[in-house]
């Protein structure tokens, strides 16, 4: 069942369930932050309407800098500003930033220690139809290993609100990831947020036989697998690792050791993802079966989100099949 | 219109060659670093440090102070020596370059050196983050801001694309706060600029960016700081001063050979620099012969 504490979206099994696409969340806590704090400023690489950025920069123009097509630009202005004591957001689609600009990312923002906030929309293969040049399905490996930054990865416009809020408080270099598609909401404004801080959203009657991790979007799909598998007398409990950087290990590992197995759910490859940093940590403390779910080192394609999920192996029938294996490897 | 007079002139020129002297000792110690363009800017950092720059090294945090950012780090040891020599740090610290823990990193890391604007070392990003410092100054005091952003570039780094991204910005902004200077030194590490990637028509490309291009000799105080003050006069666009530097300068020896980029003086080799420099070329009898 659903996590009371969680105070979750009620309808999040039904067919009428709400559509919002995650980035309107980061666009419309961006103006939020913008009005709470002067020191906000934007940057976009000519896709303001795209990132949901244009909502700041028509209430702030005096606070809002179109860089054009140039993210290497993009990061490096905007270390500039923070070095200045502003408060940069900057916007692209995640395969542009941090995708292109890595190095940039690194050295100026990073290196430096900058209070720069990378937003990099358009994750993972459900942006469909333009194709696998612009799906990032690489874009948590590359941040979670350079030093200082926060990497985020909402599942809900509501939950990348809270971010976006809680990115601009937090002192210091922050990747916020999001997706384009019409997104179930699964939380509420009630539902708690905290930067660094797992929440289980979904809970069995009994100990779990198995847990799922899950983060972004693809957290609907993970709650959907858990609601069939309990039906079947399977217990599962379910984490939303909205951060990914700084990991929750207390919470990873405590799931670990009720299920004993574990599945990782991410619209991103395998490998050095979120997965990857689960298993880092738990090889280290609490090693037990885990599977993956997530991109098998190949590069996205056209087609609609619903193809390329089934296609990719990341729908709520995939995950199942994935809670399948890792029972079987489980002693 | 005489910028200086001459005993200013003759005091800077004295105080950038205590600094080249510096860069040699701290490049011998160090073992490794790069000594031609440190010595080919000597003269530029000087007339910054002591002439140009409203900074206090006493207050480094001083909120009023201009900015200056070094893009192509990799000449840090002119960055360093200049600092310590107006008073930042200890000029005995100098010797620490490059050595585990000390603040004087191979590359500048504001970590380490918090006195510095930025961190730099890899090529083409600094006038981007100038860039952005002028902006940031524009939303807080204005076009009247009387802060000026100074962005050191190499010209080898104009190879990168990330360099006229930001040029192209500041023209777009009509950053008139934003001061670029150029080492125009024709080399980098794999030879004459010309041959590894041409950059000319250099002036027409910066003026074709919306830059107001001054060019000069960068070995003479009068007309880098008449540059500065022309730059500074100028409204609605940025400046790039393209200074003229012969890398090397000050040691015969090193004078305008590539080979010098990357490589620091051996012991012996160090000690003709230095012999070269206190006599400044022989026109003085030095204590040491």
């Amino acid at each position: 069942m659903l996590n009371p504490d969680a105070k979750l979206n009620p309808k999040i099994f039904d067919n009428d369930v709400e559509m919002i696409p995650i980035r309107q969340g980061y666009g419309e806590g961006l103006l939020e932050a913008g009005e709470r704090d002067e020191r906000i400023v934007a940057l976009c690489a000519d896709l303001t309407e795209s990132t949901r950025t244009q909502l700041f920069a028509e209430k702030f123009p005096n606070r809002f800098v179109e860089i054009g097509v140039a993210e290497q630009n993009l990061a490096t202005v905007a270390s500039g500003m923070a070095a200045m004591g502003k408060i940069p957001f900057i916007a692209s689609y995640a395969m542009f930033s941090p995708g292109r600009n890595w190095e940039q990312i690194r050295t100026t923002i990073c290196y430096n220690d900058r209070n720069v906030k990378i937003i990099g929309s358009h994750a993972g293969v459900s942006v469909g139809p333009d194709g696998g040049t612009h799906q990032a399905i690489e874009d948590i490996a590359i941040t979670r290993v350079i030093p200082n930054i926060i990497v985020l990865s909402p599942c809900d416009a509501i939950e990348a609100r809270k971010a976006t809020i809680a990115a601009a408080e937090h002192e210091g270099p922050v990747y916020l990831r999001l997706t384009r598609e019409e997104t179930s909401v699964i939380t509420t404004e009630k539902t708690p947020f905290e930067i660094g801080k797992a929440q289980t959203l979904f809970s069995s009657e009994y100990n779990a036989d198995v847990g799922i991790i899950a983060t972004g979007a693809l957290l609907h799909s993970a709650l959907k697998a858990a609601a069939e598998l309990d039906k079947k007398g399977i217990a599962v409990k379910v984490l939303n690792l909205s951060t990914i950087k700084p990991l929750d290990e207390d919470q990873i590992i405590l799931l670990a050791q009720e299920a004993g197995a574990i599945v990782t759910v991410e619209e991103h490859q395998i490998y050095g993802g979120m997965g990857s940093a689960i298993s880092e940590c738990l090889s280290k403390y609490f090693p037990v079966p885990i599977e993956f779910v997530g991109v098998d080192d190949m590069f996205g394609q056209s087609g609609s989100p619903t193809e390329l999920l089934k296609h990719y192996k990341m729908d709520t029938p995939s995950i199942i099949e994935a809670v399948t294996r890792v029972l079987k490897r489980k002693h | 219109m005489v910028a200086l007079t001459d005993s200013q002139v003759t005091e800077l020129e004295i105080t950038a060659n205590k600094i080249r002297q510096s860069i040699i000792g701290m490049l011998l110690e160090a073992g490794s670093g790069h000594t031609a363009g440190s010595l080919g800017m000597a003269d530029i950092f000087t007339a910054l440090y002591f002439h140009i720059l409203r900074h206090d090294p006493n207050n480094p945090q001083w909120e009023e102070r201009d900015r200056l950012v070094l893009s192509n780090g990799h000449i840090c040891p002119v960055l360093y020596a200049t600092m310590a020599h107006s008073g930042y740090f200890s000029v005995k610290e100098l010797k620490t370059l490059r050595k585990f823990g000390s603040h004087l990193q191979g590359h500048p890391h504001r970590e380490f050196l918090p006195f510095l604007e930025t961190s730099s070392g890899p090529l083409g990003s600094g006038l981007s983050q100038a860039v952005g410092m002028t902006l940031a100054d524009r939303i807080d005091n204005g076009r009247s801001s009387g802060r000026f952003i100074y962005c050191l570039m190499s010209d080898g780094e104009l190879n990168a694309g990330n360099s006229w991204e930001g040029a192209m910005l500041g023209g777009k902004e009509k950053l008139q706060n934003l001061i670029a200077i150029v080492d125009r030194n024709n080399i980098q590490i794999d030879g004459f600029t010309e041959d590894v990637m041409p950059l000319e028509s250099l002036k027409a490309k910066w003026e074709a960016f919306n830059w107001h291009v001054l060019e000069i000799d960068g070995h003479n105080f009068e007309e880098i700081i008449r540059a500065v003050n022309q730059a500074k006069a100028i409204f609605e666009k940025p400046s790039v001063i393209i200074a003229h530097t012969i890398p090397g300068k000050g040691v015969a020896e090193f004078e305008r050979k590539y080979e010098w980029h990357g490589k620091p003086p051996a012991p012996k080799e160090a000690q003709m620099a230095l012999n070269e420099l206190r006599t400044l070329g022989g026109k003085i009898q030095s204590e040491h012969q």
